[in-house]
């Protein structure tokens, strides 16, 4: 035990420590006795008659299976891992998933994989240059399948396509945003602060006398964003110019919009009748707004700002 | 003795003004200012300096590094989201200064907000910018919505943001809505009145909605604290968590749309 131990760490390269822990779980995993997985890495017989263990283990595990015998597992992945280039290891992962998918026998895929007769008894073995594979298989001798339920490989990391391929993409034209584009945001946040601060040093917000249910001003309006909606109110129903153009122009189709209009240009010239909507709906929204706000007087009649005077309490203290 | 003094002189000198490179190699001033940061010491003015200052930054949670130079041009969006964004931001500060100031009470509201002008010191002007700003605010959101139309920035893979977008528009008109009732003078309520039966003729779930916002059938006391609630804390809260996920699906749907 202890001297398989040893000769696996050899053949290895790993610490005796590590061999032994790796061996007892595989063992478990795979059914077998350690001895028989650290003889498979040492790459010497299996202890099963007392036979002494042969030979150096520092000789490449696939070097010591019997070249006369009919082409064993290893050597036909060692083969059929030179023809593709692939690692025997993967190879042997990927035989033993397709054989078992269509119920055939491992070498038989294996063999079809390296190019060599299936083999059969006494088929003469190919002089299979096992040592080309040599270093892979001393890492990591050829695997048994896993049992079933036994997970052999777990999703480590995806790795996106542009990171390890070349992909040709039209160069951007970019920036940096320190300072170019934070420089022209303050100064926007400036400029905006500042219309601010002297609009409101200009004009006081409205206050009229303190709330009176009794009192009903005439004409009473709601809040000039709401204003083109009561002035449709003046021309329909209810429920046509409070409930279904508000709600299904207004919320429903601006929402929709995206999914209705399906032309993917973004060049004006090729969107003329997208554009041309949209702009007859804002002005017709800020005709309405207009007239609401400034053209209706006492009753919400209509009036001319010009010889009645203007009802719009929002901006009253402008206005007198 | 004169020589003690010019030299007292010259060590004042010396200290003063090695001062600020001192600082700035201070432990507290690197523990303010991130590597990368232009206040640091050892900051360069090159291509790898300006990408480190947005990327350890807190900007970089609205910012990426690099922006397309065409989007840098005043001229292509007019700031109008940012400052959209911006206005919010002064609404919320001179909104938290009116609070103190302020009582949602059918006897109170209007006294306190007439003793703005009267007993507090820039009362009016904070009221005035929360006002116009307000109103502000509405035209910026519209606006940006028809700058964003107009390039045709909804198209894939932008779609969902526009629907963010037009969310975001109902919640500002709304938040707006309810604070237009708090002053609670005649304009306030009878402008409410008029907004809050336009809503009423919604079918089946008109009524149940207005009998929810006003706190009844109609206008009252009740209706000014549920609006103020709505005003100062629940619509603030909903609209910030649609401007997160907005500015985030900005990045993610890959920056600024165009050029055209």
């Amino acid at each position: 035990m202890e001297e398989l131990i040893a000769q696996a760490a050899a053949a290895t390269g790993y610490p005796a420590s590590m061999v032994e822990r790796s061996a007892a779980a595989r063992a478990k995993a795979e059914g077998t006795t350690i001895e028989a997985v650290l003889a498979g890495w040492a790459g010497v017989e299996v202890p099963a008659a007392g036979a002494p263990a042969p030979a150096p283990a520092q000789a490449p595990a696939a070097s010591a299976a019997p070249a006369g015998a009919s082409m064993s597992l290893d050597d036909l992945a060692s083969a059929a891992a030179e023809k593709s280039g692939m690692p025997a290891k993967l190879l042997m992962r990927s035989a033993t998933a397709k054989a078992k998918a269509q119920g055939v026998a491992v070498e038989a895929v294996l063999a079809e994989m390296a190019g060599v007769p299936v083999p059969t008894i006494g088929a003469p073995a190919a002089a299979a240059p096992a040592t080309a594979a040599a270093p892979a298989a001393a890492a990591a001798p050829a695997m048994a399948p896993a049992p079933e339920g036994v997970r052999t490989q777990r999703l480590l990391t995806v790795v996106k396509s542009k990171a390890i391929q070349q992909v040709k993409t039209e160069p951007v034209d970019k920036v940096n945003t320190w300072p170019h584009l934070v420089a022209a945001e303050f100064v926007a946040l400036m400029a905006m602060t500042a219309f601010l601060l002297v609009l409101s040093v200009i004009i006081n917000a409205p206050l009229l006398e303190a709330a009176n249910f009794n009192l009903t001003p005439n004409p009473s309006k709601a809040p000039w964003y709401f204003l083109g909606l009561q002035e449709l109110l003046s021309y329909f129903d209810p429920q046509i110019a409070g409930v279904l153009i508000p709600g299904l122009i207004g919320l429903v189709g601006l929402g929709a919009i995206p999914y209705i209009d399906r032309n993917p240009a973004t060049r004006p010239s090729e969107r003329k009748f997208a554009i041309m909507m949209f702009t007859f709906f804002l002005m017709g929204a800020a005709t309405l707004g207009i007239i609401g706000s400034f053209f209706r007087g006492p009753g919400f009649n209509f009036t001319y700002p010009w010889t009645d005077g203007v009802f719009f309490d929002d901006l009253l203290d402008w206005l007198e | 003795m004169a020589d003690d003094k010019a030299g007292l002189l010259e060590r004042v000198r010396e200290s003063v003004t090695t001062a600020p490179s001192k600082m700035r190699k201070s432990q507290f001033w690197e523990s303010v200012f991130r590597p990368g940061s232009p206040f640091r010491a050892g900051y360069t003015d090159s291509p790898r300096g300006r990408s480190y200052v947005i990327m350890n930054n807190v900007l970089y949670h609205l910012h990426p590094v690099k922006v397309k130079r065409h989007g840098v041009r005043l001229s292509y969006t007019l700031c109008l989201g940012g400052l959209s964004f911006f206005l919010f931001i002064v609404l919320t500060i001179t909104g938290i200064f009116l609070m103190f100031y302020y009582t949602p009470s059918e006897e109170r509201a209007y006294a306190d907000i007439e003793a703005l002008a009267t007993s507090v010191t820039f009362g009016t002007l904070i009221r005035n910018m929360h006002r116009w700003g307000a109103h502000l605010m509405v035209l910026t959101v519209f606006l940006h919505m028809s700058r964003v139309f107009y390039h045709g920035a909804y198209k894939p893979p932008r779609e969902f943001n526009w629907i963010i977008g037009v969310v975001l528009l109902l919640l500002t008109l709304l938040l707006s809505f309810t604070g237009y009732l708090l002053p609670w003078d005649q304009l306030a309520l009878w402008a409410i009145t008029v907004g809050s039966n336009m809503g009423a003729f919604a079918p089946v779930i008109g009524n149940q909605v207005s009998y929810v916002l006003l706190a009844g059938v109609q206008i009252s006391g009740a209706t000014l604290l549920r609006f103020y609630v709505l005003h100062v804390l629940f619509l603030p809260f909903v609209i910030v968590i649609f401007m997160a996920v907005h500015f985030w699906r900005v990045r993610k749907d890959g920056g600024i749309s165009g050029p055209l």
